[in-house]
């Protein structure tokens, strides 16, 4: 068992802590503040390759892994959380299922335009009435010659006014409920697709989270994604991969946080000292840095076993349970730390308590995750 | 075209703290860096590279822990990487680093040599000319600016105190940049997950063709006689005076101290 | 190499479009202090075309022996004929000691120079002084000015040095002082002479990186608007100083963002900081508090900048200013 890092590792984190702190962290407030899709910084990551980590050089993408792509949404993630989710959704939910489940016609036509980010990718599952219960689709597919036929409509689409290329998942068989599902590859100009209102939302606030809406939408049969009806199953093979990066960026927000603190509590003076020589700052901060690296081993674990092709699927759930709970204690205790200037929006750790909020909650809440970890304990 | 750079590693200077009731320097957890003027003649090989094909090889002196700057460059975009290091090259001044430096540069083939102006950790800005010397090259120091014909003539805009000139020089040259005249690339993925599965070469005093005398300790003319800190900031002084007053203490306290 | 060959303190002259640099002139003072500790002369080597008319003015300041080499060769500086130049003075005369100033000028001849004559060569000397042993002492800050370091060049001569301006105090001109003009010719070899003046561009130094300048105005809340900025402008062009300023008066718009300084702007380390109306939040500190020389002045005397004040001023920012304007500009 060896916990340290690779050279590799280290130089990686050396190359995204540098663009991190130089391009995605200044921008942050204002991303936050106006709502605004960081789109220059999606270009300026697509010219180095993060938004291809993971995906093979010979599609494209930097030939890295999920360890070193879980790496940089935490990175990115520390200075900017809507940044790190453009990636995570992006890369997980878009690119890996096209490596994953494509046909080689599909993967040399979408994962070179993906992998270099000239294209951005989104995923679309959720709809106003199937959210964690995922089965309940209304979104239809019909055929029609060598096309299917989408209507219907899905919600809370994360880079959805932005991207390119979409993962749509619609009912081809309504009677056979879950396993009536299908994957799509869906292009933004396919006649009858459009995007809909953007969410005005607490957190992640530049992230451009809109409402898909496919009014009889044409998707030519070559764009079915995996096998006819699989695509239930490739949602949740997919999403169990989203887990490792909505992880990443939990933990991302969670040690961004502790880092404002730590800078905080040193130059804070009350009663005569910095408030770092009180105990109860020094052993809430030990406790909660704790939570941190715990977190991290987790969700290094979950990605080092999606890089060596084994079930990760518990680890990943776990991950994201604990570094998403990690991420609300911490930058709670955060904004406690800075008092009143915690509350405003002078210092970051108001944000990113706004910011923490959503990893509860998108791909699959932690109460989904209680039930995938428990279900695999109970089986 | 065939291009070299010299990079050093130095400590990030600016991370250094000093010891407040000590006044000696804090050297632990400094990080090591590339030399902030090498890290732009990189960048400006790196243009040049793109935009004339050119082969860009790095070259760094130090221990066998430089290597990690190599690295980098390899993950910036560079196509090959030196590390020149011996035991007998340790304890050397600028002279006897520019003869180690320039031995090597002999065994390469360039059109340009490029190195930083100066290193953060001495700040002395004279390797590059004497190297320039060594190898019997021009040289400009203070680059800020280079265009390159396609050919073999460069034109230098180079910065000094009032302004700038322009030069014009055909290669193979020697140039020296500055910090402030490309801001460098970021590595790039790519280049971060390849970058320690290729080769570094390892070149020592055998490698080149030097006379020992000329290198390190005993090839070095000068000797660091004694190394002090600055000491404590003393208390600073403070005056509720009128403006005129006020005006007439601050002049006199500049001028004491030499900075007006 | 005979050490006891070599004799005297030469100082290379710097001149641009004929005028000669004050950092030689202050050289040739400090010269003059080593000269008399060793019981040797001071020599000036003056390069140029139509220059030799600025020889007397050398000797003015303190140089016994100016050596001048008129030669259209030299008319502006490049780093090759100006190398042959010296070294050809150098092998004839064999100094003991050569120093330049740490200029564009002499950091690009002095060590072309050194490794053409095989000596060492110490950059950017603070102090000089002569040992028991009559050897140089070179003193330079290592280390970003963390660290100071004395150097010698025992077997090797000259002892070459190079030293800031403004560094050595030059001596007040003697009009009546001696000394013996020398015309030396040098035999170039022009093959060398491999690189070609285009141009020379006199610029204004408006938009220097704060964090390079050597003196810095910085304005802060207290300074935070239109009339005072106009102030502190007219300051900074009398002291050739460049204006940076806190986090407030650049978030009012007042001051563009690459010229914050602390924690979210940039980190200074210039020679004299001089913060007005600045209270001194710990942010701002952390960007300049490693400064060579502060100097603030605020309404509030508990203000925490006067803590990181080498010297403090408590009033009126805009008066004080106005004051130093006017009495600088005299």
């Amino acid at each position: 068992m060896d916990f340290s890092l690779s050279k590799t590792e280290n130089l990686f984190l050396q190359m995204i802590r540098d663009f991190t702190e130089n391009e995605v962290k200044p921008l942050a407030a204002e991303v936050d503040e106006q709502e605004r899709f960081p789109i220059e910084t999606v270009e300026k990551m697509a010219k180095l390759g993060i938004m291809g980590i993971p995906i093979p050089v010979e599609y494209g993408g930097a030939g890295g892994n999920n360890v070193l792509y879980s790496m940089a949404v935490e990175e990115l993630s520390a200075g900017c959380a809507t940044t790190g989710v453009i990636v995570s959704a992006h890369t997980s939910l878009c690119a890996a299922p096209i490596l994953e489940y494509g046909t080689p016609e599909q993967k040399a036509k979408y994962l070179p335009k993906l992998a270099s980010g000239e294209w951005l990718g989104a995923f679309g599952l959720t709809e106003p009435n199937a959210g964690t219960d995922a089965s309940s689709q209304q979104t239809i597919a019909t055929v029609d010659g060598d096309n299917y036929i989408l209507n219907g409509s899905k919600i809370f689409i994360t880079n959805a006014e932005h991207a390119h290329v979409y993962i749509i998942l619609a009912m081809t068989d309504k009677s056979l409920g879950v396993k009536g599902i299908s994957a799509f590859i869906v292009e933004k100009d396919f006649p009858g697709f459009s995007v809909g209102k953007k969410e005005k939302k607490m957190g992640i606030r530049g992230s451009a989270t809109c409402e898909l809406i496919m009014e009889n939408c044409v998707v030519p049969k070559a764009n079915i994604l995996g096998k006819l009806n699989g695509g239930f199953g490739i949602a949740m093979k997919t999403l169990d991969g989203g887990r490792i990066g909505i992880a990443a960026q939990a933990l991302g927000i969670a040690q961004g946080a502790i880092n404002e603190t730590v800078k905080y509590v040193k130059e804070r003076k009350q009663f005569g000292k910095p408030i770092s020589a009180f105990q109860n700052t020094q052993f809430q901060l030990a406790d909660l840095q704790t939570r941190i690296v715990a977190s991290r081993l987790l969700v290094h674990q979950a990605a080092y076993k999606k890089d060596q092709g084994v079930p990760y699927s518990v680890e990943a759930a776990m991950a994201k349970l604990y570094a998403a709970e990690t991420a609300m204690e911490v930058t709670s205790k955060a904004i406690q730390f800075h008092g009143g200037y915690g509350y405003t929006r002078e210092y970051p750790v108001e944000r990113m308590f706004r910011d923490a909020k959503i990893t509860e909650i998108y791909e699959g809440t932690s109460e989904v995750q209680r039930m995938v970890i428990s279900g695999a304990l109970l089986k | 075209m065939n291009i070299v750079v010299c990079i050093k590693q130095v400590p990030d200077t600016t991370e250094i703290k000093i010891n407040p009731t000590t006044g000696t320097l804090i050297r632990e957890g400094v990080p090591s860096i590339i030399n902030p003027d090498d890290k732009a003649g990189l960048e400006l090989a790196l243009r040049l590279k793109d935009q004339f094909n050119a082969h860009v090889t790095v070259i760094t002196m130090g221990p066998t822990q430089a290597e990690d700057v190599l690295r980098e460059a390899y993950a910036m975009g560079v196509d090959r990487a030196i590390l020149l290091t011996d035991r007998k090259f340790a304890g050397a001044d600028t002279l006897a680093t520019s003869h180690a430096l320039a031995g090597a540069l002999r065994k390469l083939d360039f059109d340009l040599l490029i190195t930083g102006r100066q290193a953060i950790d001495g700040d002395t800005a004279q390797v590059g000319p004497q190297i320039a010397e060594h190898l019997d090259l021009p040289q400009v120091s203070y680059l800020q600016h280079l265009e390159f014909d396609g050919k073999k003539t460069f034109t230098i805009k180079r910065k000094i105190e009032d302004g700038y000139e322009m030069l014009q020089v055909d290669g193979p040259c020697v140039v020296t940049v500055l910090s402030g005249a490309y801001k460098p690339r970021y590595m790039n993925v790519r280049g971060v997950v390849e970058s320690y599965s290729r080769e570094v070469e390892i070149w020592g005093f055998a490698q080149i063709e030097v006379d020992e005398s000329k290198l390190g300790l005993v090839g070095s003319p000068t000797r660091v006689h004694k190394a002090f800190s600055r000491g404590v900031k003393a208390a600073g002084e403070l005056y509720e005076v009128d403006a005129n007053e006020a005006a007439g203490i601050i002049i006199s306290k500049l001028k004491e101290k030499f900075i007006i | 190499m005979e050490i006891s060959a070599y004799k005297g303190v030469f100082v290379f002259v710097e001149q641009r479009k004929g005028n000669v640099q004050n950092v030689s002139l202050e050289l040739i003072g400090k010269a003059r202090d080593l000269a008399e500790a060793l019981n040797e002369k001071v020599y000036a080597i003056l390069l140029g075309a139509n220059v030799s008319d600025k020889a007397n003015q050398l000797i003015a300041h303190g140089a016994d022996v100016v050596l001048c080499v008129d030669a259209p060769e030299l008319a502006d500086y490049l780093t090759e004929p100006y190398s042959q130049a010296v070294c050809h003075i150098v092998n004839e005369y064999k100094p003991s000691i050569l120093m330049l100033g740490a200029t564009t000028i002499g950091r690009d001849l002095g060590p072309r120079l050194s490794a053409r004559l095989q000596t060492g060569l110490t950059a950017d000397c603070t102090k000089l002084e002569i040992s028991e042993e009559k050897e140089l002492l070179m003193t330079r800050p290592a280390f970003g000015g963390n660290l100071m370091a004395t150097i010698v060049c025992k077997e090797h001569r000259p002892q070459m040095s190079t030293v800031r301006p403004g560094v050595m105090r030059s001596l007040v001109a003697d009009p009546s002082r001696k000394g013996e003009i020398i015309n030396v010719t040098v035999p170039f070899n022009k093959d060398k002479f491999r690189v070609k003046l285009l141009s020379s561009v006199k610029e204004k130094s408006e938009m220097v990186d704060i964090s390079e300048a050597k003196i810095l105005i910085s304005c802060g809340r207290g300074m935070g608007n239109a009339e005072c900025l106009s102030i502190v402008n007219g300051l900074a062009e009398t002291l050739n100083a460049q204006v940076s300023a806190s986090r407030a008066v650049v978030d009012a718009g007042l001051v563009s963002h690459d010229r914050q300084v602390g924690q979210t702007g940039k980190t200074v380390r210039p020679d004299l900081y001089l913060a007005v109306g600045i209270s001194g939040a710990i942010q701002h500190l952390a960007g300049m508090e490693e400064s060579d020389y502060i100097v603030a002045i605020n309404k509030d005397k508990h203000a925490p900048i006067f803590q990181v004040a080498d010297l403090g001023i408590v009033g009126d920012a805009k008066l004080v200013l106005k004051q130093l304007t006017e009495r600088m500009k005299k």
